[in-house]
């Protein structure tokens, strides 16, 4: 990490928080402070993508402000984290697209949906793509190739996960520990993202507009990261039916497919519509404002994916079918070209971040009364 | 806005813990409550903001505290600390209800640390609020708010119009403007007077412009004040208060726990003119640190510098202020605006006056001592020799004040007559001095608020409602 004005704001806080150490029951965040007694801009970074935002710290700090010190190590934390996705950023050149990154989300969003309608439409005659298909086998390939939908997909989706393993390279290198990875950690690990353990202000939950404790965020996380699994699956499922037992789409309303997928766009839409709410419920004083145009494209991208695909299964017997996949395949594509370049990172790097508190979890605090 | 036309059942003047549990409890009871907090709502919650936990006493483990803690150890300890300055019978009666307020706590929102993580050497003795004190304040407000206690911020009370041992009616300013408001019963729980500098003044004179006031600046002990020239009996030294050392960089009020610095027994310390002045390594620090408030007041310009070197610097916590640093001796005595020369003479002289040849262990009273100085170091004594050295400059840091007004069990207030008054109760450091007349345990202040703000709320709202 680069010595910025983020990086010495949060050094300071930390500082403080260290000579205070009154948090430590809330997150992995302040045990992990208490190891240390100087922060390089790596171990900043490392602690940054360890803190989940749920504010516990914020609403319990003595010198939050008005206090003279003005403690907030939610947004100080924030600033970081932002920092920190342009800089593990892969290819370089493309760490500017963390700039502005509300605009460009929405923007690959609006292209990935008119390059898909227009390729489609280009390739189809109109009575085709605007014709009812029926629920006849291969229906959907009739409008687009299924060699089309495959090539393009693994290129994109391919691309992003080097882009991304390649970022959490760069983040390990940065603030990685030097103790190997156990098995014990890694489950640990695996825990924490799947719990969220640490979205829980020490299991009471967050502090979303108030000192009130709430389960709602970490709750419509849930909603949404299980309902997007669940969607995976679906798909998994398809290209399983599809490649390997010869069954082609489009499958009936009771079948794993088609259930996986209604199951988890639902759920998607729940927690993403939820989240965006919060957002604009919530207090602002610990948030990051300028990071709200980057969270609320991703939080869309993902209902507008749900959402398409909800639809398309209500309209796929009708002469919309051919409009519904292109617009629904569009946002698709778009999600898989910004995947590595959109606020989905954060999944990753605290995924790893995590995994290195899990390694240091046998570490002695330094210090102490 | 506070209602004129309204009589309260119970009025709790202060805003802290104990003020809340006080207030909580007499609503609870079915009484009408009023609180009037003299802070703004960002800075509410008088001291209990800076704490962080509450000593209490248990026959087994549970899920806050690991092994035992008994009353009769628990009495030790208070009798140690306060040299007999306490008052058995209420002291023990505080003790007793300690182990009984967990559950009261956690179903008004409070929230704990699960007892194996947090400060070890405590955790037998203390219960950690998860967040600190912040936390369980806030935690108290939204009860407090949800079960319908009438709460006015930058509200403070001025005048208890007392008539024979009897509050009529309390004149308040509300945001600034003076108001009166009438309640059935008073209680009292509006802490010590250390921010009133013009107070401490009298007793400390022009010494307490350099010191260091560690919780809020609210505690101007308006109230204390007011009572005590209405007949109600004191008890407590007036011109004592619980002072430690502390980082002399720290805001003059609300530094809270952060300036706290513990390189005292692994440093050399001198005064302004770079003498030594006390044994260093008397005592481990949590004994030693509230000593050390009172020697630096008396030192020139109550200021005191610790110095160490690189051998003895990761031994303590980190301050929150970076320490001075330097490669040699002198080039730190003038980063501290010392005299070079003189610091390193001392220095020398200390390095010289070690015992050789002992076995240096920072965990236990280690014996290494100096021979032949004034006042020699009696444990953890080993050369400062090793660069860089380090510095930090110390002054003492106030954190209450002893002199309280007298109660009974029940915690009503006594007069000088000795009777109670009427309908005036008091819980938490304004009522302290009954138990802790000198010196300091930890996380006692706050068991002392909870139990007494439980009683005064509970006798408050009896009384009113009969």
């Amino acid at each position: 990490m680069q010595e910025t004005d983020a990086i010495i704001a949060a050094r300071r806080e930390m500082e403080i928080c260290n000579a205070c150490r009154y948090c430590e029951g809330f997150c992995a965040v302040f045990p992990a402070v208490e190891l240390r007694r100087e922060f390089s801009a790596g171990d900043l970074s490392y602690l940054a993508n360890l803190c989940h935002g749920c504010r516990g710290c914020y609403y319990a700090c003595q010198y939050s402000p008005p206090h003279e010190w003005g403690i907030n190590v939610p947004k100080a934390l924030a600033e970081v984290r932002a920092e920190s996705y342009a800089e593990y950023a892969w290819p370089k050149p493309l760490a500017s697209m963390f700039n502005r990154n509300g605009t460009v989300v929405s923007l690959m969003t609006a292209l990935g949906i008119a390059l898909v309608l227009f390729l489609t439409m280009t390739l189809n005659s109109a009575g085709n793509f605007f014709g009812a298909h029926g629920t006849a086998p291969d229906s959907f390939y009739e409008v687009i190739p299924l060699w089309a939908m495959q090539v393009v997909g693994i290129l994109t989706f391919g691309f992003s996960l080097v882009a991304l393993a390649m970022g959490v390279r760069n983040f390990w290198r940065d603030a990685g520990p030097k103790d190997s990875i156990g098995p014990i950690a890694i489950a640990i690990a695996l825990w924490d993202v799947l719990t969220l353990k640490n979205l829980g202000g020490g299991g009471n939950g967050c502090n979303d507009n108030s000192e009130a404790f709430s389960m709602r965020r970490r709750y419509l996380h849930h909603a949404m990261f299980y309902g997007f699994l669940l969607c995976f699956a679906a798909t998994t499922t398809g290209f399983i039916y599809h490649s390997f037992l010869g069954w082609p789409a489009p499958y009936p309303f009771i079948s794993a497919p088609v259930l996986l997928g209604t199951v988890g766009g639902v759920l998607m839409l729940v927690g993403t519509i939820g989240l965006t709410a919060m957002k604009f419920v919530d207090d602002p004083m610990p948030n990051v404002r300028r990071l709200l145009g980057g969270d609320v494209a991703l939080l869309m991208l993902l209902a507008m994916i749900a959402l398409t695909g909800l639809f398309l299964l209500a309209v796929r017997a009708t002469g919309a079918m051919g409009m519904a996949m292109a617009i629904h395949l569009g946002f698709i594509l778009a999600f898989f070209v910004v995947l590595p370049y959109s606020k989905m990172v954060h999944g990753v790097y605290r995924s790893a971040a995590l995994l290195r508190r899990a390694i240091e979890r046998n570490m002695k605090p330094l210090g102490g009364e | 806005m506070p209602d004129r036309t309204k009589t309260y059942d119970v009025l709790v003047a202060g805003g802290g813990n104990a003020a809340l549990c006080a207030a909580i409890t007499a609503r609870q009871a079915g009484a009408s409550v009023l609180l009037v907090e003299s802070a703004p709502k960002a800075f509410r919650g008088g001291n209990s903001r800076h704490t962080r936990n509450l000593r209490a006493m248990h026959d087994q483990p549970n899920e806050v505290l690991t092994d035992a803690y008994k009353e009769d150890e628990y009495w030790d300890d208070l009798l140690r600390v306060t040299g007999g300055n306490t008052n058995e019978a209420l002291a023990r009666m505080t003790i007793r209800a300690s182990s009984g307020v967990f559950g009261w706590m956690k179903d008004a929102g409070v929230r704990f640390q699960p007892s194996l993580t947090g400060t070890l050497n405590l955790g037998r003795t203390n219960a950690f609020f998860l967040g600190g004190g912040k936390a369980l304040v806030n935690a108290y407000y939204l009860t407090a708010e949800r079960l319908g206690v009438e709460i006015l911020y930058d509200t403070e009370v001025v005048n208890m119009n007392m008539e024979d041992g009897f509050i009529r009616s309390v004149d308040i300013t509300y945001k600034g403007f003076p108001e009166t408001v009438h309640a059935k019963c008073v209680v009292a729980s509006s802490g010590g007077f250390q921010a009133n500098l013009e107070w401490m003044r009298e007793y400390w004179g022009d010494a307490v412009d350099n010191f260091v006031i560690r919780g809020t600046p609210y505690n101007r002990g308006r109230v204390l004040k007011n009572l005590l020239s209405q007949g109600v009996a004191s008890i407590g030294d007036p011109t004592q208060c619980h002072a430690v050392a502390l980082d002399a960089r720290a805001p003059k009020f609300d530094g809270g726990i952060t300036t706290r610095l513990d390189s005292v027994p692994y440093s050399v310390v001198v005064n302004r003119n770079g003498d030594r002045f006390y044994d260093e390594g008397e005592d481990v620090w949590p004994k030693r640190y509230a000593i050390w408030g009172r020697l630096i007041a008396q030192q020139p310009g109550q200021i005191a510098y610790s110095i160490c070197d690189s051998k003895a610097f990761p031994l303590f916590m980190p301050s929150v202020f970076p320490a001075f640093k330097a490669d040699t001796l002198e080039e730190l005595a003038v980063k501290m605006k010392l005299d070079p020369t003189k610091v390193r003479e001392t220095v020398d002289g200390f390095n010289k006056a070690v015992i050789p040849g002992q076995v240096f262990d920072n965990l236990k009273l280690d014996g290494n001592a100096t021979q032949g100085l004034t006042p020699n170091k009696t444990n953890w004594a080993r050369a400062v020799d090793k660069g860089p050295f380090y510095g930090y400059p110390l002054r003492p840091g106030i954190t209450f004040t002893y002199l309280s007004v007298k109660v009974n069990e029940k915690a009503q207030v006594l007069m000088d007559n000795g009777q109670p008054a009427g309908n005036l109760f008091a819980s938490g450091e304004i009522m302290s001095g009954n138990i802790l007349g000198k010196g300091y345990l930890a996380g006692f202040g706050m068991t002392i608020g909870t139990v007494f703000g439980r009683i005064a709320g509970q006798e408050a709202a009896r009384r009113a409602r009969n």
